[in-house]
């Protein structure tokens, strides 16, 4: 695991999101109105719409292509879909004013770590 | 010890009533039924269609033997009981059988009305009311010919269809001047007259009968008025009357029929009546439907489950007779406080018509097509409220017609065939979600499915199915909200938006009493939408609750790229905006297309490169991507066009500069023509005109897509000014009123174009709308050159810097 400056507080405004690309892969950050970040794969498991790009409700997002609603804290589609998307670890520090992301080594994409995808 | 129930009449209504109570407790009873016929309980109704030879004696028995025999019911059929001694609550037949009981019920139906005529009693004068009946019918077409129907009632009709099968020669004789006049109007009275006399019935009508001649057997029936008639059987077929005879030699209280209460009861605690033989609350059914209204709240009543009690029915009585098709409920005539719909086609022989009082259906005919049947009677017995939509109701949905009713559509449909075309849900999973996880309402079956969830234009589909699974009753019509956060609709929201000054969407959210906290992908624009509407100075339009599209003023693509659409007033363009195009598309290797609203689409462009791209070209957002408005399209009008009669590319590119940046519920399209010609396709728009020598028609509610619309003539006018005043008013009446996401050809169904033309007619209202519209406008930039312009804007289209891996700690 390696821990990753991705971004500042100040660059995601409120139920926004803002897309970083790590090893080739899109990973956008929320920011909920209480001010916490999530960070999941900018993928919806659907027909992979850009998830930074929906509606954010509280701890959701709806995907913009085709209104599949995912839940930011564990990436499950909500039903009646079915499929996830990949969360990663994140923290952010009020002071710093830094989000940083977990990931794996050199190869973001952790088949290992998610028993969720979708069959 | 069981209690013992005893039950005289063995018919449709009593034995529904055993039925129901088996259901409810089968043991509480042990049960005797006496019937005097000796058939066990078959389907009175169908009579008729063995008559007509449709059906078979076997056909049309209800429960067979084997049914009282598996049920511990001991069953004397052909045993007529002939005393009931309530005092030591027993019953006796005329055979000599006895039974005691604890409760009795009384269903002994009715009996064919004979006119007392002098010569009533001869041989081939019979009723149409049992197998007998149509036994001796039978027999007696083998030997003879000339059958005589006396009575031009629904029975009657249908005794003589039946008697026109076995190839006799009918004729029906009837006392007024029109047929079937308790349940037909004269129009539909006629043609039904018309059709079955090209059946081969024949009708003596306002004919009263005198005698029925002959001597043994009948030879012939005399009228009043002195003509003659041959009969070789004379059918009467003139009413019923209540089977009162035991209740009444017992000592209960019998007015036209038994007096029963709510609960079946008659004047005597232990005996209760149902069906032909009851009156209820001073009426007495014919039909079938309350009698088994009846019978299943007298099963509760025996089997001590609570029930509400009978408040009696509404009926309905459809024509049995093959290739016609009559169905008739409630009050069909008109009267002083009654207004209706009417559609007459002689052509397809078809007749419709409902009759409304106080905004509700009380009556209806239908003639020829009676496939609505179900759906207008469930609305007329529901009472349901159908100001404003009485047309819809008759001719449905298209307004057209449509030969088969939606629920009838509905099962015909094969289980693979998609109801939901935009989520793709097969019929098959619709109806599994019904049956296995007990969905009862449309929205369950969106929740469930995801269908109708999305464009909705199924939703009509997805009810009918409910329907056909569920029957009309067992479908729960919850008020919809504006979305499943809420069940407030948009009239409620909007107003508490005005009365409390609420400004912000998080506000509404609270002070209503939200479901979701922070909404969701349904209501957030919707809502976002409303509040800028009401208030165009003080509401900050909330980006986070627009959809992506309006957000980064682009149509997002299925890979998360964009189209551009600049501004082409009118579609008219210029060799050096073509220039821009092409340089930009070359640039940024753009596919180039022509859209349908006469301007051009670049697309595959990268959210990042957007702001660049509108930078280069310097031209205006086209907001081909937004609830606003999109196109004015235009015909080249009188500048070159031999037909044209105005300019029609000016005024077009006019109404385009002042509209242009208005956020509507829905987007809109509009168009001008030049002439009747209509090239411009001004009446499948939002907003047409097409012009004529000397003035403009002005159209509205025109739809070419998903719901295809012809649009309604709103006015006519003179010049282009009135044009661009009703244009806008128009356009602003809309906005204030129509629900989000609403098109104009739903609104203007919804609303009604009397409305519509009401809100617009006087000059000083159209002046107050376009005052506000204008308003509004005033607040509204281009957006691509607001973001081109502002570092802070332009910044959220661009992805976050790439971070350096290279000194990232190991962990």
């Amino acid at each position: 695991m390696r821990r990753i400056v991705v971004a500042k507080l100040s660059d995601i405004s409120e139920k926004r999101s803002r897309v970083v690309r790590i090893d080739g892969v899109e990973i956008a950050l929320f920011k909920l109105s209480t001010g916490e970040i999530r960070a999941i794969e900018n993928s919806c498991p659907h027909k992979k719409g850009k998830l930074s790009e929906g509606i954010v409700c509280d701890h959701h997002v709806f995907c913009p292509l085709h209104d599949w609603k995912v839940n930011l804290d564990d990436g499950l589609a909500q039903a009646p879909d079915e499929g996830c998307v990949k969360t990663y670890e994140v923290e952010w520090d009020e002071k710093s004013g830094e989000i940083a992301l977990y990931t794996n080594n050199g190869n973001t994409i952790d088949e290992g770590s998610s028993s969720r995808w979708p069959t | 010890m069981k209690k013992k129930l005893v039950l005289i009449g063995n018919g449709m209504a009593g034995v529904y009533c055993i039925e129901q109570l088996l259901k409810l407790n089968p043991h509480r009873y042990q049960i005797t039924i006496f019937g005097s016929e000796p058939h066990p309980n078959y389907n009175r109704i169908l009579l008729s269609s063995v008559l007509q030879g449709n059906s078979s004696l076997k056909d049309i028995v209800l429960n067979d033997w084997d049914w009282y025999m598996d049920n511990g019911i001991t069953l004397h059929a052909g045993h007529k009981v002939t005393k009931v001694n309530t005092s030591k609550k027993i019953v006796h037949t005329d055979s000599g059988i006895s039974a005691p009981y604890d409760e009795l019920i009384l269903a002994t139906g009715s009996l064919p009305f004979m006119l007392p005529l002098p010569g009533a009693d001869k041989e081939g004068v019979i009723a149409f009311r049992d197998i007998q009946d149509c036994e001796t019918m039978i027999e007696t077409s083998k030997k003879f010919k000339k059958g005589i129907v006396i009575g031009g009632g629904l029975l009657g009709l249908e005794a003589a269809r039946g008697l026109l099968n076995l190839h006799m020669d009918v004729t029906v004789v009837h006392l007024s001047g029109t047929i079937m006049d308790r349940q037909l109007d004269p129009t539909a009275s006629l043609m039904l007259q018309r059709e079955l006399e090209n059946q081969g019935m024949k009708f003596l009508l306002e004919k009263n009968t005198e005698a029925i001649l002959g001597g043994k057997r009948v030879t012939a029936v005399r009228f009043k008025d002195g003509s003659k008639v041959d009969a070789d059987l004379v059918v009467m077929a003139v009413g019923i009357k209540p089977n009162t005879a035991l209740a009444r030699e017992c000592g209960i209280e019998v007015n036209r029929a038994i007096v029963v209460d709510d609960y079946m009861q008659t004047s005597n605690p232990h005996v209760y009546a149902i069906g032909e033989c009851a009156e209820h609350r001073g009426t007495v059914y014919g039909l079938v439907a309350p009698l088994f209204e009846q019978g299943a709240v007298l099963a509760k009543r025996l089997a001590d489950v609570d029930g509400e009690g009978y408040q009696g029915s509404v009926v309905s009585a459809k024509l049995k007779v093959s290739e016609v098709n009559v169905f008739s409920a409630g009050q069909f005539s008109d009267s002083g406080d009654t207004r209706s719909v009417r559609v007459q086609d002689d052509f397809a022989g078809v007749y419709k018509k409902i009759v409304v009082k106080d905004g509700k259906i009380i009556g209806c005919i239908l003639f020829g097509d009676t496939s609505d049947s179900s759906r207008i009677f469930a609305l007329m017995r529901r009472g349901e409220n159908i100001f404003g939509k009485e047309k819809e109701v008759l001719l449905g949905e298209s307004a057209g017609g449509a030969n088969i009713s939606g629920v009838e559509f509905a099962a015909a449909m094969a289980d693979d065939e998609i109801v939901c075309g935009c989520n793709g849900v097969p019929k098959g999973t619709i109806i599994q979600a019904i049956q296995e996880k007990g969905c009862t309402s449309v929205n369950d079956i969106k929740y469930c499915t995801k269908a109708s969830g999305s464009c909705g234009g199924c939703k009509p589909l997805v009810a009918d199915l409910l329907a056909h699974v569920l029957g009309d009753d067992g479908v729960t019509t919850v008020k919809e909200g504006i979305c499943g956060c809420t069940s407030l609709g948009r009239e409620e929201v909007v107003e508490a938006i005005r009365s409390m000054q609420l400004s912000t969407s998080k506000e509404v959210m609270n002070v209503l009493g939200w479901e979701n906290p922070e909404g969701c992908s349904k209501c957030r624009p919707a809502l976002n939408y409303y509040l800028g509407m009401v208030w165009p100075e003080e509401h900050a339009d909330e980006q986070e609750s627009r959809f992506v599209n309006e957000r980064n003023h682009g149509n997002i693509q299925k890979d998360g790229t964009y189209s551009v659409v600049p501004r082409m007033y009118g579609g008219v363009t210029t060799p050096e905006d073509l220039r821009k195009i092409s340089d930009v598309a070359i640039k940024y290797s753009a596919m180039v297309k022509i859209t349908g609203g006469q301007r051009i689409d670049l697309l595959g462009i990268k959210k990042e490169d957007l702001p660049s791209v509108w930078g280069e070209l310097d031209m205006p957002s086209g907001y081909a991507y937004g609830k606003a408005l999109r196109t004015v399209k235009t015909c080249v009008g009188s500048t070159w066009c031999r037909f044209g009669t105005q300019d029609a590319i000016k005024m077009g590119t006019d109404l385009e500069k002042r509209l242009e940046r208005i956020n509507t519920p829905a987007k809109i399209k509009l168009a001008v023509s030049a002439c009747p010609r209509n090239c411009a396709e001004a009446t499948i728009k939002d907003f047409g005109v097409v012009a004529i020598d000397g003035g403009c028609e002005l159209y509205v509610g025109g739809n070419g897509g998903t719901d295809v619309r012809k649009a309604d003539l709103l006015v006519k006018v003179k010049t282009e000014e009135e044009v661009v005043e009703w244009a806008m008013a128009y356009v602003q009446h809309y906005r204030e009123t129509a629900n989000y996401n609403e098109r104009t050809s739903k609104w203007v169904e919804r609303i009604g174009l009397d409305k519509i033309k009401q809100a617009l007619e006087k000059r000083e209202d159209r002046l107050a709308l376009k005052e506000r519209i204008e308003h509004w406008l005033s607040f509204t930039k281009d957006p691509w050159k607001e973001i081109v312009e502002n570092g802070e804007l332009r910044k959220t289209f661009d992805m976050l810097p790439a971070p350096n891996l290279v000194g990232g700690p190991e962990l």
